[in-house]
């Protein structure tokens, strides 16, 4: 059984088709990638497995469970964990206290309204341990925004690991970064492949063809071709719609 | 929270004198035994004070505009004063009837304000308020738009709130403990939830966290705690009326509250005396001090967007470059 399914996917904006009847099957520890030029409906997608919009059409389903009316922060409880492509990070908060925040959210209510946080172990060892995986536990009290961008991607990373999630849906984490910042980004996604599911969007090819075990082509909403790295590389109509003649 | 001279040192600025505020607002009534006037008037900076402490609660720290707070402390006001009319004049009771009005009339219009955010938040807190304005001046059988006098003070045990020195040391008493509350929820799990909802709500969605239900915790929190306020307000005036109710009250209560800083602890009890105080001493000196008053509030709030504990943080900022760059200073020499 598959971690993800999605069958017969669509979201249509007036005449536009974002998501035109697509199926993705992700297993467990896989990480799968999506590509596709600019307005492929690549975030839309994501976006809809999220929770955040609702598809006009189709079924998600997440490990077996029909999971295709769930609020986003139901899916989220559930083990499903996303990155904005725009860096979301608590910014008064300090990086530790980001983490922290990741965590509280899957240990029940947060009615308890008089312990500081800042003294409760179950969320600062936790949290900790999330931030040295990610390779930020000697910035843990800098407060997020003076952090620098490659390291708020980190952040955003470790935010998504804190909650233990079974699958990420990582959308562009190597967006603005440097070439230095990316090559950071890139090892620490090989670190923990494995380990979840993942589906990766993201624009860097070289760190695509390196990090996915298979990689699905949207194009105009479509899903037009899946397979493993070298499949796609050779697949015509990938190279004719994306990559480019000079590939 | 113990505190020694060492501790005291290490704390902000905007600390410190919310501190030393509070320790000269215990002592003022020694100083003035036969001035009805100064105490009654102090006790009404107490009583807003506390009134913006349970606004900013979620407009500072929920980011929540709420534009009819002073439908609360309406509610809080009428709860005392109605029921005083009927000759119930147990405080208890009052406070028990007021808290449960606040908490139910919250509930129900958070539940649809909540639904919405930015300017139409505002625009519908801002209707219901209204509602309830006129829902009041509507009751002539308490006195309508003429309003209603209060028979007698709130009752606990022996002690009156009409009693200045009682009614002052109460409202100091409670602005005490909201502001102990307040430090304590904000550094909560609840408050880290609302102080990050208020931030990015979408994220917060994505980490998991169902905020509409903690947003409308707080609000109700905030309701009820403004409905207190009320009923003290309803035994420093000994009078209700639905101008207490009024859209320019709630204006009022968002004025205190930048003025003192949004979302800062003691940022209400600063707002809510510089702007009754400096209120009070342009109405001595002309008839038409809103021309100079309104001025003043657009100053302060252009010069520091976080008020007058901005100003206090700004203070420790530079304090601490100069300690820096002395300390540089030295070990290069």
């Amino acid at each position: 059984m598959s971690l993800l399914s999605v069958r017969k996917l669509v979201k249509r904006y007036g005449g536009l088709v974002a998501t035109d009847n697509v199926d993705l099957d992700i297993a467990a520890g896989e990480l799968h990638a999506i590509i596709g030029p600019n307005g492929a409906g690549k975030s839309t997608l994501i976006t809809q497995l999220a929770g955040e919009i609702r598809p006009d059409a189709g079924s998600i389903l997440f490990r077996g469970k029909d999971i295709t009316t769930l609020r986003a922060e139901q899916r989220a409880l559930l083990g499903l964990a996303r990155s904005y492509q725009i860096t979301s990070v608590f910014p008064e908060f300090t990086a530790l206290e980001n983490v922290m925040l990741a965590v509280q959210a899957h240990q029940g209510h947060s009615f308890r309204a008089w312990s500081p946080v800042s003294t409760q172990s179950s969320l600062t060892e936790p949290a900790l341990a999330t931030l040295e995986q990610a390779g930020l536990v000697h910035r843990q009290a800098v407060r997020a925004a003076d952090l620098a961008h490659g390291e708020q991607r980190q952040l955003e990373l470790a935010m998504v690991l804190a909650g233990q999630p079974r699958l990420l849906l990582l959308d562009e984490p190597m967006a603005g970064m440097s070439q230095a910042e990316s090559a950071e980004m890139t090892r620490l996604l090989l670190s923990i492949k494995g380990r979840y599911g993942i589906v990766l969007v993201e624009h860097d090819m070289d760190a695509v063809f390196r990090l996915a075990d298979r990689i699905t082509v949207l194009v105009y909403g479509r899903n037009i071709a899946s397979g493993p790295p070298d499949h796609i590389r050779q697949h015509p109509e990938v190279r004719a719609a994306y990559l480019g003649d000079e590939q | 929270m113990p505190l020694s001279l060492d501790t005291f040192r290490t704390l902000s600025t905007a600390t410190r004198a919310g501190l030393v505020l509070l320790a000269l607002l215990a002592l003022l009534p020694l100083f003035m035994r036969d001035d009805p006037f100064l105490l009654a008037l102090f006790a009404r900076i107490l009583i807003f004070a506390f009134a913006s402490l349970s606004l900013n609660l979620i407009l500072g720290y929920g980011g929540m505009v709420s534009f009819g707070h002073a439908l609360y402390l309406g509610l809080g006001v009428y709860g005392a004063a109605i029921l005083s009319f009927h000759g119930v004049d147990s405080g208890w009771l009052q406070l028990l009837t007021v808290l449960a009005a606040c908490a139910l009339v919250g509930l129900i219009t958070g539940s649809i304000a909540l639904r919405t955010s930015g300017i139409s938040f505002i625009m519908i807190t801002l209707a219901f308020a209204q509602m309830f304005y006129f829902l009041f001046v509507s009751l002539s059988q308490y006195g309508g738009d003429d309003g209603l006098r209060l028979k007698a003070g709130s009752s606990f045990g022996a002690a009156r709130l009409t009693d200045g020195y009682t009614l002052y040391a109460t409202a100091f008493l409670l602005l005490c403990a909201g502001l102990y509350g307040c430090h304590r929820v904000i550094h909560s799990r609840f408050g880290t939830v609302i102080r990050a909802a208020r931030s990015n709500e979408r994220r917060m969605r994505a980490l998991g966290y169902p905020t509409f239900r903690y947003r409308l915790a707080a609000y109700v929190l905030s309701a009820c705690l403004c409905g207190i306020a009320g009923m003290l307000y309803a035994n420093l005036t000994q009078f209700a009326s639905p101008s207490y109710m009024s859209w320019t009250t709630s204006g009022e209560l968002i004025v205190m509250v930048m003025l003192g800083g949004l979302g800062s602890l003691f940022g209400p009890l600063f707002g809510a005396l510089a702007m009754l105080l400096t209120e009070e001493a342009l109405k001595a000196l002309t008839q038409h001090w809103m021309v100079i008053f309104g001025p003043l509030i657009v100053i302060v709030v252009l010069a520091s967007r976080q008020g007058i504990c901005g100003f206090c943080d700004a203070l420790d900022r530079r304090r601490r470059q100069h300690g820096a760059t002395t300390l540089t200073g030295e070990t290069k020499a």
